[in-house]
């Protein structure tokens, strides 16, 4: 995350306080209410306990869906969130964010019968809020310190992960971060109505009360510190870099004011502390299919937009956001035109002015163009169409394959002192609630690697 | 629909559904909403002698709840009336004038005294109303000062008062029973020899609904103790049920009418109540929960059952089940059954294995092909009921009865047309004693 002020000055039919603070505040209020109590023990009453539940194991983290439930049921709501931290230290974050429809929620025996599972990350969010709103004596301890020393790089979902559960095991650990704050994508790359009231810094301070974790803050591999030193100075390093890099949209793109990344529009939606300064097109074209084009989208929109369209390439079944996040641009307001790849940026005096689509469709299993076209007014386009990884950083220390790091099931990379998760990993789908997987399972690779170490 | 008219000891009502002695009949203006909402009779709440009792002016009900705070049983320490003797009276006059063709029954309580029984019967009489019940079941408070349940407790008691009350009044008397005791017989034929017209049951059961964990008190408690209360509503209803058919069945009480009461919430309780010997059914709880226009609904179920069923009255129902209770040694110990999953309706929960797998047989599978999918072993399956009994779905998992000549393939056996019960059985050490007896009895009846 570099850039996070604006690279265009409001101009034209760009700008901010487009709307009242009264318009901002309830735009960007939590998009889904929290379960009260009432309606939490009713939601819980309907989980079965199944055996062997199928939500459990649709979940990348394997949380004991059925007994963190009952829990909610019993009204221990500290037995809850040790089920659900226990497997998943992010486990309040990823009750918001998972997309459960097509994990947790989809693998719901009651999907079965009735068509309405259980809302697993609603309940999952309850339990973890009411527990962090009252802690009380620490959840985890750690063990036995162990004198070995662990970086990690990346303070997102992967790293935050693994540092605690290196920590937990005894290990110290240094995490290096390239921002201001820790959270990665927690932080910086979510829609603001997902994790409302500054929660991932909350997330985060729990995370680290635990203790063995030092966050070396503004710290970029690569640039302020190097990967040689670290695994010269630490018994081993994780890499939890994200996905640095912004894919480009394959055409021309002349310098053109309007013209931007998605990811640096949300990241300073993200850090505003008054959205009346943000500026916003009245028309925006979002180009993508991801979350991050939804979140780009819908926060346009919140921003007092007019008029915001998603353009993507192939069908609403190819897009990565989910169809409950498609479901969630069209009802505010934004449309989806699918089947349509950008040819050009067009633009006058500097600024950009529409965009000119290519109709495409399949043949053969091959996406083609149609030779029909269409254009698209825009004041603001925003780029969504993915991240990629930046691998100059690892200074070719470990292997990679498709063009990100490539390890074994436990996160080892080809270094023997060197493990990787979330996104910077190949075979992902890079989803928060994997990347924590990663990181978690990764710590216990490393433990595992460094007490056969000593025992030898 | 199906005429609901019920006759019971003499006494008619436009539908079996009385409200039974208890605080929804404790005053006029709530008797007449009841009567007004289609009730087809009630129980006036307990009259006692004057001065009137005391109540706690602290909690008197608790409830135990589902997940969704549905109410599962009802607790109370409510005692009997405590306004005076006359103003019920006047009520009762009253309401029986302006509501004629309601059953009224009047609930007594007064100390195990013939004077104080032959000083308040002809009052009570003097009110119009057309029944009298004996409250011989009241399980706390009252309890204590040697009335209520204290007297159910004691079928000699049972049998001196109704015997007193025939005397001296020409109502119908009812006998209401408390479930506190170990053998509902007894004290069922106690009224029976006292000239009793009929029973009524079950009164509630002495019940402690919970602890409160942090102060470490009983619930409910008034202030910093509490006492035990009567438990009634879905909960007991099992109870309730077992105990209406032991005397249904019982040779010394069989025909005695019943009015069934404990769990009835809806019409379905009811006609189980029926079946099993009961004449009419009093009602409580669902009126405490839901306010009397639950009647209504009460009386469309059991009207539209009795036409799907081609009852046309009430009285076709009462015992029709009753010949289907028995003693355990008199069940078919050929009879075999094996449960079967509906695959098209199986949601994939699990539950029926693990509980078969945990807790008794081992008589399902979990997988099939590597993939999930519960199946019943038929070589395992002993019939237990117990995966029907927890599934979650409707009609999923079942019972397939064997038939005759059907191979068990748990014991390799093929399944007898014949009836075989435990008395002779050869695993039973008295088996040779019972076909002994059998074949005397043959003989002599030959």
């Amino acid at each position: 995350m570099t850039t996070l002020a604006s690279d265009s000055p409001p101009a034209g039919d760009v700008r901010p306080a487009r709307l009242s603070p009264a318009q901002y505040a309830q735009n960007f209020c939590d998009a889904h209410p929290p379960l009260t109590l009432a309606q939490a023990r009713i939601e819980a009453d309907r989980c079965y306990y199944c055996y062997d539940a199928p939500c459990q194991t649709a979940c990348p983290t394997g949380i004991d869906i059925p007994s963190f439930i009952q829990r909610i049921a019993d009204g221990n709501i500290r037995g809850s969130a040790h089920a659900i931290l226990s497997a998943n230290p992010l486990g309040g974050m990823c009750a918001r964010v998972c997309p459960t429809e097509v994990l947790c929620e989809q693998a719901c025996v009651r999907s079965n019968n009735e068509d309405k599972p259980v809302e697993i990350g609603q309940l999952q969010r309850y339990a973890t809020d009411a527990y962090f709103a009252q802690p009380g004596a620490p959840l985890f301890t750690r063990a036995k310190a162990t004198g070995k020393r662990m970086a990690v790089v990346g303070a997102g979902p992967a790293g935050l992960a693994c540092a605690h559960g290196l920590a937990r095991l005894g290990h110290s650990v240094v995490v290096f971060d390239a921002n201001a704050k820790a959270g990665g994508l927690n932080e910086y790359g979510l829609a603001t109505y997902k994790t409302v009231d500054d929660f991932a810094q909350q997330e985060v301070a729990w995370l680290l009360s635990i203790g063995g974790i030092d966050v070396r803050y503004n710290a970029r591999v690569g640039h302020d510190v190097s990967l040689d030193s670290l695994v010269a100075e630490y018994d081993a390093v994780f890499l939890g870099l994200g996905l640095a890099g912004v894919n480009a949209i394959g055409i021309n793109e002349p310098a053109t004011l309007g013209v931007r990344n998605a990811v640096e529009f949300i990241a300073e939606l993200r850090q505003t502390t008054d959205y009346a300064t943000l500026p916003v097109g009245r028309r925006v074209v979002v180009i993508g299919g991801g979350m991050t084009a939804v979140d780009a989208a819908v926060q346009s929109r919140k921003l007092g937009a007019q008029e915001v369209t998603i353009v993507y390439r192939r069908g609403p079944q190819d897009m990565s956001a989910s169809g409950h996040e498609q479901e969630w641009a069209q009802t505010n307001g934004v449309s989806i035109r699918h089947w349509a790849a950008p040819r050009e940026v067009l633009s006058g005096n500097g600024r950009v002015t529409g965009m000119r689509f290519a109709s495409t469709l399949l043949e053969n299993g091959r996406l083609i163009e149609t030779g029909e076209t269409f254009t698209l007014a825009a004041d603001t386009v925003l780029k969504a169409i993915g991240q990629s990884f930046v691998a100059e950083p690892l200074n070719a220390q470990v292997a990679l394959e498709g063009g990100r790091i490539r390890t074994d099931a436990a996160g080892r990379t080809s270094h023997p002192r060197i493990w990787a998760g979330g996104d910077c990993r190949v075979g992902g789908r890079d989803l928060t609630v994997e990347a924590v997987e990663h990181g978690k399972v990764a710590a216990l690779s490393i433990h595992a690697a460094l007490s056969a170490t000593q025992g030898a | 629909m199906a005429n609901l008219h019920t006759e019971f000891v003499g006494i008619h009502s436009p539908n079996p559904f009385w409200l039974a002695s208890a605080p929804p009949t404790d005053k006029e203006y709530n008797v007449v909403r009841a009567f007004e909402a289609g009730w087809g009779g009630v129980v006036w709440k307990t009259l006692g002698e004057d001065p009137p009792v005391v109540n706690v002016h602290g909690p008197r009900y608790t409830t135990l709840m589902g997940g969704d705070r549905r109410v599962i049983g009802f607790n109370n320490i409510e005692l009997i009336t405590d306004r005076p003797l006359q103003t019920n009276l006047d009520e009762i006059r009253r309401v029986k004038r302006a509501w004629p063709d309601r059953a009224m029954v009047v609930s007594i309580m007064v100390p195990c005294e013939e004077q104080a029984w032959r000083r308040i019967l002809p009052m009570v009489e003097d009110t119009g109303c057309d029944g009298i019940e004996l409250n011989f079941g009241c399980p706390h408070g009252m309890s204590e000062r040697g009335m209520g349940s204290s007297v159910g407790q004691v079928p000699e008691y049972i049998e001196m008062v109704a015997r007193w009350c025939k005397h001296y009044s020409k109502l119908p008397v009812i006998v209401k029973l408390t479930p506190n005791i170990t053998d509902i017989r007894y004290p069922a034929r106690a009224a029976k020899a006292g000239g009793a017209d009929a029973v009524s049951l079950i009164n509630t059961i002495n019940s402690i609904m919970a602890v409160n964990l942090e102060t470490m008190t009983m619930v409910p408690s008034v202030g910093p103790q509490g006492s035990h209360g009567g438990y009634c509503g879905t909960a007991v209803k099992p109870i309730a049920l077992n105990m209406v058919a032991e005397i249904a069945r019982d040779p010394q009480t069989a025909g005695m009418p019943i009015s069934g009461i404990g769990g009835v919430n809806n019409w379905r309780d009811a006609a189980e109540f029926i079946a099993l010997g009961s004449g009419t059914v009093q009602v409580c709880t669902a009126a405490m929960v839901y306010g009397f226009k639950i009647v209504q609904d009460m009386c469309s179920g059991l009207s539209n059952f009795m036409d799907t069923q081609g009852y046309t009255s009430v009285a076709q129902m009462v015992g029709k089940a009753v010949p289907t209770v028995t003693g355990w040694s008199n069940l078919n110990l050929n009879h075999v059954e094996k449960a079967v999953i509906n695959q098209d309706n199986c949601i994939q929960c699990g539950r029926c294995y693990v509980a078969c797998e945990d807790t008794s047989h081992q008589a399902i599978s979990a997988t099939k092909d590597g993939r999930r999918h519960f199946e019943i072993k038929d070589e395992e399956c002993v019939g237990c009921n117990l995966c029907v009994s927890i599934c979650p779905v409707p009609d999923t998992l079942t019972m397939r009865t064997l038939q005759p000549g059907e191979v068990d393939t748990r014991t390799g056996k093929t399944v007898s047309a014949e009836y075989a019960n435990w008395t002779t059985h050869p695993n039973n050490p008295m088996s040779a004693a019972f076909r002994a007896a059998a074949a005397a009895t043959a003989t002599a009846t030959a």
